[in-house]
């Protein structure tokens, strides 16, 4: 696992988001959050609550969103909880960005199915662009990742940027959706492979062929 | 009462008991380090695994799965062997081979049990973990490396203290131990988390690299930093005192104990008075014993003699200044050194009734001008344990920060009198209701009302005695049984106007008072009182003399000798025992057997270990009148008597934890 620590606290990080608040959209929906839970559980909204910050503070600062120090001490205000309880929470998932991040996170999944269908590539693809693991590109707009499995093996190799996944990957996609997210264009999700919806066979099933039209009982032909 | 059957011995297990506990009943031990009788089940360390039958055929952790009935529970299958081996291997993986250098070395759970349950040698060849050092301030040292991740320290903080400081940061592989951005434990249990440590992460900072515990001797002692009276051991080698550690007894400390109490060892070897001192012409100059002696011996004080006893003092050193007063035909004895004159003609009144255990049970408890957390540390988790199990507490006096839900009534000792009507009904409706008084109110004549308010509410009742004063002197309890108290307090003795005063180590005492009279000090450290003495006849500290110490709750309990207090310094009695050869009486003791025996046939409840009985409580006085803004005793938690001021140790706790000053760490 990559070496993950907090942004050291300093008077710099204070005096920017020490005065950290919810805003007022931010406010309904943290009530709200707050609510799903019983009265005096509310300390169950601790994850919903910090992905809500480090959205918000990706929005003020234009970038994925990450959790400053005084931004977990807001939230463990917020739920009335021991901050240290929240920084263990937001250090042991690592969704929780607790350093400052890019633009867009590329998280490239390098577990084996990917590594088999050709992660390198992509890795090498996004080396090539100037990406490097573990560091915000110099304007600001990519961090790099490398991530075990995220579950989308049927259509490995994949990515996942910010809240997206993009699948199906060949160094030329990965280097085309980057190009597109750096000049400010939504590429398309999902798959990248032409003619494929989701992850359906591609082609024709090659497997389960009698299942394709009508329930089929294999059990007997085992 | 489920039954199970432990390799082959059948045995009836309390009902909620785990696998774990039913091998213990059995005789049976199961390694462990995450599983600890007084903290919650973590389950993480894998070690207890134990073959269950029926269940699952693979091992299971013992400590987490509860004994049902017909359980096969075997300890020593080859499943289980093989087990342990394999738990001990993951947990030998990233923990290093430093046990050389390692002051938990000779103690160590670890060593311990992989001696006794591990593989001979390793198979694993593989770069070890290693993990950044962490700060947990002046007196827990962090070899972070070492760390198994058994969380006792986590779990300790977070369900004991009540302070939530020690978390577990990251996962997997890279999970660590650190307290909040680093910062300093801070309460004041916070070192109880070394003895918890079952490896070496955790150790005492102060006494790193001292002695190995082979090395030690270890003697059974009372810890005397206040009136809880917490069971300690001291561990000694040669003339010098190296660590306090606690002692296991569910009826006073468990077996935690106060960060106070643990670090003034330090202190005993400081600052302290190892001659004779004698005044001549203003200045304090070094003499002989004879000299000494001589000095006070050429005094003729008659009966115009007075002695005032100090907090730390032992029950018979108290005994023998009361027979040579009374020797000398004086009674003018008195311990409440900074002027408390509450009504002490019945200790029942006096006593800690619940019993330190007992309050746990109580279900609507009201804390009365005592800051719980500094004047008895060890008090505070009890407390706590009754919120959890739904007690109401309140609090009269200035706010301090419980570790439980708490309501503040108000700063005034009379808010007593006016309790709000919610809260009069709590305590009207409370099956097992308590008062707990401290200092604070009794010197704002909270003992009256106090006793106003057992009545009001019934606080004795069929098993149950909710009447609690909670003394922040080791010597309270002990020097009240003997009499060491005047009716109008410390005042009485300043008016008495004695020609002689003896200090048994009472510092605490403005002796400006006293500008007229002939000052004895018989203590062990340079501290407030030896500055005003006119003779200084060097004692022993606690750790250095037989004795005997009543708790708070009225306990009597023995404290031994460790080693001998240093240079010309004697035991307090023998020193009492050559006044009384100098003043020409007889005190009627040769020896401290003597002594004793002559302590017990005068106060037969001091010859008893355990509760003393006081009898009932008083009627309430008419017309005692409760009234002033509290203010608490104790004002720095850590500097609270003269070992304490002398320890290096707790003087950088008060520096560091309580005034914030910030210590450069050499660079290493």
């Amino acid at each position: 696992m990559a070496d993950r620590h907090p942004e050291p606290d300093s008077p710099e990080l204070r005096a920017r988001w020490g005065q950290f608040d919810w805003t007022g959209d931010n406010a309904a929906k943290a009530k709200e959050i707050v609510a799903r839970y019983p009265a005096g559980r509310q300390r169950s909204a601790v994850m919903p609550l910090l992905d809500l910050a480090q959205r918000q503070v990706g929005a003020e600062e234009n970038t994925q969103g990450w959790l400053p120090i005084p931004v977990i001490e807001f939230v463990a205000r917020y739920l009335d909880m021991p901050v240290i309880r929240v920084l263990e929470v937001a250090t042991f998932y690592t969704m929780y960005n607790i350093a400052p991040i890019g633009r867009f996170h590329v998280q490239v999944c390098g577990t084996t199915p990917c590594m088999l269908r050709g992660s390198d590539d992509i890795l090498a693809a996004c080396k090539a662009k100037g990406l490097k693991k573990g560091h915000t590109t110099p304007d600001g707009l990519f961090s790099l990742t490398e991530v075990e499995c995220m579950g989308n093996c049927a259509s490995a190799p994949m990515v996942q940027i910010n809240d997206d996944n993009y699948e199906d990957l060949t160094a030329d996609s990965i280097t085309h959706i980057l190009d597109e997210l750096a000049a400010g264009r939504q590429p398309k999700t999902g798959t990248q492979w032409p003619g494929r919806h989701t992850v359906e066979p591609v082609g024709a099933p090659t497997s389960l062929i009698a299942m394709v039209s009508e329930n089929h009982d294999y059990r007997g032909e085992w | 009462m489920p039954k199970v059957k432990v390799y082959g011995i059948e045995l009836d297990v309390p009902a909620g008991a785990t696998v774990l506990q039913a091998c213990e009943l059995a005789g049976k031990e199961i390694p462990r380090f995450c599983y600890h009788e007084r903290l919650s089940i973590a389950g993480n360390c894998r070690m207890c695994l134990v073959e269950v039958k029926p269940g699952p055929p693979k091992p299971q952790a013992s400590c987490a799965l509860p004994a049902a009935e017909g359980q096969e529970i075997r300890t020593d299958s080859e499943m289980v062997k093989k087990a342990r081996e394999g738990v001990m291997e993951f947990l030998l993986i990233n923990h290093p081979l430093d046990c050389p250098i390692c002051d938990q070395g000779g103690e160590c759970d670890l060593q311990d049990q992989s001696v006794a349950y591990g593989r001979g040698g390793s198979r694993y060849h593989e770069e070890k973990r290693a993990v950044t050092q962490k700060t947990m301030g002046p007196l827990i040292k962090t070899v972070m490396t070492r760390c198994i991740h058994c969380t006792r320290c986590v779990r300790f903080s977070e369900e004991v203290a009540g302070v939530d400081e020690i978390g577990a940061l990251y996962r997997g592989e890279g999970m660590q131990i650190a307290t909040y951005l680093e910062q300093a434990a801070k309460h004041e249990l916070s070192a109880n988390v070394i003895d918890l440590c079952p490896v070496g992460a955790l150790t005492s900072r102060p006494y790193a690299f001292e002695a190995r515990p082979w090395e030690l001797k270890k003697t059974l002692s009372i810890d005397v930093s206040d009136a809880v009276g917490a069971n300690i051991r001291l561990d000694s080698r040669g003339r010098e005192v190296l660590r306090i550690l606690p002692r296991v007894n569910d009826d006073v400390n468990e077996e935690w104990l106060a960060d106070r109490a643990r670090f003034l060892v330090d202190g005993l070897t400081r600052r302290r008075l190892d001659k004779p001192w004698l005044r001549v012409d203003g200045k304090l100059q070094a003499a002989t014993w004879a000299q000494a002696l001589a000095g006070v011996g050429k005094v003729n004080p008659g009966s115009s003699i007075a002695v005032i006893a100090g907090d730390l003092v032992d029950a018979e050193t108290m005994f023998a200044a009361k027979a040579l007063a009374g020797a000398l035909g004086s009674s003018l004895l008195e311990g409440r050194q900074t002027g408390l004159a509450y009504d002490t003609s019945n200790l029942a009144a006096m006593a800690f009734n619940s019993t330190l255990a007992g309050i746990e049970d109580a279900d609507a408890i009201l804390i009365y001008g005592s800051h719980v957390r500094d004047e008895a540390p060890l008090l505070n988790p009890r407390l706590r344990k009754a919120v959890k199990k739904g007690a109401k507490v309140y609090l009269i006096g200035p706010w301090w920060e419980p570790t439980y839900a708490a309501t503040h009534l108000g700063d005034d000792a009379g808010a007593i009198n006016t309790l709000p009507d919610d809260v009069a009904a709590v305590f009207a409706n409370a099956a097992r209701p308590a008062i707990v008084i401290g200092g604070g109110a009794l010197a704002k004549g909270g003992l009256g009302a106090g006793l106003a308010f057992a009545e009001r509410f019934n606080l004795v009742r069929e098993g149950w005695n909710g009447f609690n004063v909670l003394h922040f002197a080791a010597a309270r309890m002990a020097g009240l049984m003997l009499g060491y108290a005047q009716k109008g307090g410390i005042a009485d003795i300043v008016a008495a106007q004695p020609k002689l005063v003896i200090s048994l180590g009472a510092d605490e005492v403005d002796w400006s008072q006293f500008a007229g009279s002939l000052i004895v000090h018989i203590g062990h450290h340079g501290d407030k009182a030896a500055h005003a003495a006119d003779v200084i006849l060097p004692g022993a500290a606690f750790s250095e003399k037989d004795g005997t110490y009543v708790n708070t709750e009225g306990r009597v309990q023995y404290a031994e000798k460790a080693v001998f207090a240093p240079g010309e310094a004697r035991e307090d009695w023998s020193i009492l025992r050559a006044l009384a050869d100098a003043f020409g009486v007889s005190v009627g003791f040769d020896s401290f057997d003597e002594l004793r025996a002559a302590m017990i046939a005068a106060v037969p409840a001091l010859g008893v270990e355990g509760l003393a009985h006081y009898g009932a409580l008083p009627a309430a006085p008419e017309g005692a009148h409760a009234g002033g803004v509290i203010g608490y005793a104790v004002k720095d938690r850590y500097l609270t008597n003269a070992i304490g001021r002398a320890s290096p140790t707790l003087q950088r706790c008060s520096a560091e934890l309580i005034h914030g000053e910030i210590h450069a760490e050499a660079a290493e």
